[in-house]
């Protein structure tokens, strides 16, 4: 029906890369700093031709030292500025953790100093990385009050969410799949617009059994949906989009609609999202659940390396299919 | 002529053995490049092309009791350790028969049998972890060294700081080094720090340094077994800066169009192995035919390797769940 004329088909990688390329347009007051972003344009090349178009005072290649640079950024945000720190790989924000949790996480709720700044992180598998290039960190900060938290599953959501990002008054983490990079294609507008932080989405409407996740699992959870429909069971899935501050009504709105829910991530599953959002429901929605609170998730082991070790790990289609199932007979 | 002079210090088969590293660990890299070429290992490769001499040269000025704390372009030294071909093709290729049973990949490999401190992505990490190993010999009075290093890039880290300064105040037997390729990744020194020598480095914790050439496997040695040999004599740490080239991308995947090709063509010239080809033929301990014996034995051990590693199995899917926790008899003594 809509034509294709003011929006064009963009990878989730270009939507990012678009993101960043609008906003410092936009405002002057936005600049980047990471390993490897000026000249080389990233190890995925996200901010390739940035240090041409926008001078080594906007794109700053910094010295292997993330504890050094994240701290550095959050004194440029209290100055006014809004920076963007890019981490190589998601696993290498733990070197900053010191930073981002009793720094820019504790800052404003102290002594009231805003701190306005986004920390860019590719994380999670199935890209054969190994026990330190496949980690899903969030559920370390999901834990630190002060700090806001998102991780977008499709183009449109990371480019939105990524502005929306960029333009908070506080540090917000930005989880970006590196397996979603260049495998998901999608239309996004042209115009500016952003997707409000602390929003959910249905990305699937259905009546049976609701699955709350995010990032990567979303897609999982999306065919496991197609797989189901023609089983009679109806998915909706629910995309978290927001980790922090988690958007309830919309998780609880699904789950009263269909009373059963499996929560779906691919962090550790012990101490992870799903088991906050599982207690959330328990303490909140006990009286609409017709069926125990189910958690997927990978295992408590590192992200191992070989490929059917980490296929083993990684949550699949499988087993939400399985799930359903089990749940559905309740 | 300097050069021949020291390596004179250096015993006939120590220096033999170094060449047969060196060449080793050339041959058995450039199979794990082809083999990643050939879409058979599905992670990253790292590889230590035209900078060989420094694990060479330092693993072999080492006692076996020693520990060392590898960097991720230190093949050599795992050879040296013991870890044949055939495990360390089997660990890239994910195998249920390389060191970490499929769990990580490349030189992320570790065993304490063989003194040999797992290596961990983010770089630096090992360094205090290395500074720990000496206090354990300190406490308990062993004579024992340890040696551990990072790349240029991870001397900017604060745990390499850290790391640094406690072993300084402590005056552990630990010996630091940094392989100073020139980029980290395609950050050139320049934009790393605003010093020309890493060693300077050193001087804020009260450490000596030396600056020795990373490319000349005899200067590697020599400089590691004084440094080691101050430490094992309780004076303290010491920093070793092995000038050299990273002769590859930063992986395999990377052209690495941000080196300039002059660099390249000058460092090429300086190869290592050419470098300890010209010293063993001064000496008069090996010629050409020597040479391409060795590179015939290395190509065989090579081919075994490959062999052992493709024929190895895969590890099963449920191997994930094991080895998470320790069990009392695997605590060192
Ligand atoms: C703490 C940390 N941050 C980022 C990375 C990603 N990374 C891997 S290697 C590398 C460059 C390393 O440079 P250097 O230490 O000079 O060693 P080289 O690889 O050049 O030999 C980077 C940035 C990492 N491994 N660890």
């Amino acid at each position: 029906m809509t034509t294709a004329t003011a929006a064009q088909e963009v990878t989730y990688v270009e939507a990012i890369s678009q993101a960043l390329d609008e906003e410092m347009s936009r405002d002057r007051r936005v600049f980047l700093m990471g390993e490897d972003i000026g000249a080389y344009g990233g190890a995925f090349k996200v901010t390739e031709g940035f240090l041409e178009k926008y001078g080594e005072w906007r794109v700053l290649d910094t010295p292997l030292a993330e504890s050094g640079f994240v701290g550095a950024a959050i004194g440029a945000a209290m100055m006014g500025l809004r920076p963007v720190v890019e981490m190589q790989f998601a696993d290498f924000i733990s070197c900053a953790f010191d930073q981002i949790t009793e720094v820019a996480a504790k800052n404003h709720y102290r002594w009231g100093a805003a701190v306005p700044m986004v920390i860019r992180a590719p994380f999670g598998g199935g890209v054969h990385g190994g026990p330190f290039h496949s980690e899903c960190p969030e559920g370390w900060f999901f834990h630190s009050p002060g700090l806001k938290i998102v991780a977008p599953s499709t183009p449109y959501d990371a480019k939105g969410l990524l502005k929306a990002a960029i333009r908070d008054p506080n540090p917000v983490l930005y989880f970006e799949h590196k397996f979603l990079y260049r495998r998901i294609k999608a239309i996004v507008p042209q115009e500016d617009y952003i997707v409000p932080i602390g929003k959910a989405e249905v990305k699937r409407t259905g009546s049976d059994i609701s699955v709350i996740t995010y990032g990567a699992m979303v897609h999982l959870a999306l065919e496991a949906a197609e797989v189901l429909h023609k089983e009679g069971i109806d998915l909706e899935v629910v995309d978290l989009r927001t980790l922090i501050p988690l958007d309830k009504e919309t998780v609880y709105a699904s789950v009263r609609k269909t009373s059963k829910a499996i929560m779906l991530h691919e962090d550790n599953k012990t101490g992870g999202i799903g088991a906050e959002i599982a207690a959330l429901l328990a303490e909140d929605c006990f009286d609409c659940l017709d069926g125990p609170i189910i958690r997927i998730a990978p295992p408590d082991t590192p992200v191992p390396f070989s490929t059917p070790l980490e296929e083993f790990f990684l949550p699949k289609v499988s087993d939400i299919v399985a799930g359903a199932k089990k749940l559905a007979a309740y | 002529m300097d050069q021949a002079v020291m390596a004179n210090d250096i015993k006939r088969s120590d220096l033999l053995e170094m060449y047969y590293y060196l060449r080793l660990t050339r041959s058995l890299e450039e199979r794990i490049t082809a083999l990643y070429r050939q879409g058979r290992i599905v992670g990253g490769v790292y590889t230590s092309h035209g900078m060989e001499a420094i694990a060479v040269g330092y693993a072999s000025a080492l006692k076996p009791d020693d520990v060392i704390a590898p960097f991720h372009r230190d093949m050599g030294a795992f050879l040296i350790r013991g870890f044949s071909p055939g495990e360390i093709i089997a660990q890239y290729l994910g195998k249920k028969t390389g060191p970490t049973k499929g769990k990580d990949g490349n030189v992320h490999m570790g065993d304490l049998k063989r003194g040999v401190l797992g290596f961990v992505s983010h770089l630096a990490d090992n360094m205090p972890v290395a500074t720990g190993a000496a206090l354990a010999f300190k406490i308990r009075g062993e004579s024992r060294v340890a040696f551990a290093g990072t790349g240029d890039g991870g001397t900017s880290r604060g745990d390499f700081h850290e790391a640094m300064n406690f072993a300084a105040v402590r005056r552990l037997p630990v010996v630091f080094f940094c392989t100073n390729n020139q980029y980290a990744y395609s950050t050139p020194l320049r934009h790393q720090m605003a010093i020309t020598d890493v060693v300077e480095r050193a001087k804020a914790y009260g450490m000596p340094g030396e600056i020795v050439d990373g490319n000349d496997v005899a200067a590697v040695y020599l400089a590691s077994k004084r440094a080691v040999a101050k430490a094992r004599a309780g004076e303290g740490p010491t920093f070793l800066e092995f000038k050299t080239m990273r002769m590859h991308g930063h992986s395999e995947h990377d052209a690495a169009k941000y080196v300039p090709r002059e660099l390249l063509d000058e460092w090429k010239a300086k190869d290592p192995i050419l470098k300890a080809e010209r010293l063993l033929a001064q000496l008069g301990y090996g010629e050409t035919s020597y040479f391409h014996e060795v590179g015939e034995r290395v190509k065989k051990e090579v081919d075994a390797g490959t062999e052992f590693a493709e024929q190895s199995p895969l590890p099963e899917g449920r191997e994930t769940l094991v080895g998470v926790f320790a069990t009392e008899d695997e605590v060192q003594p």
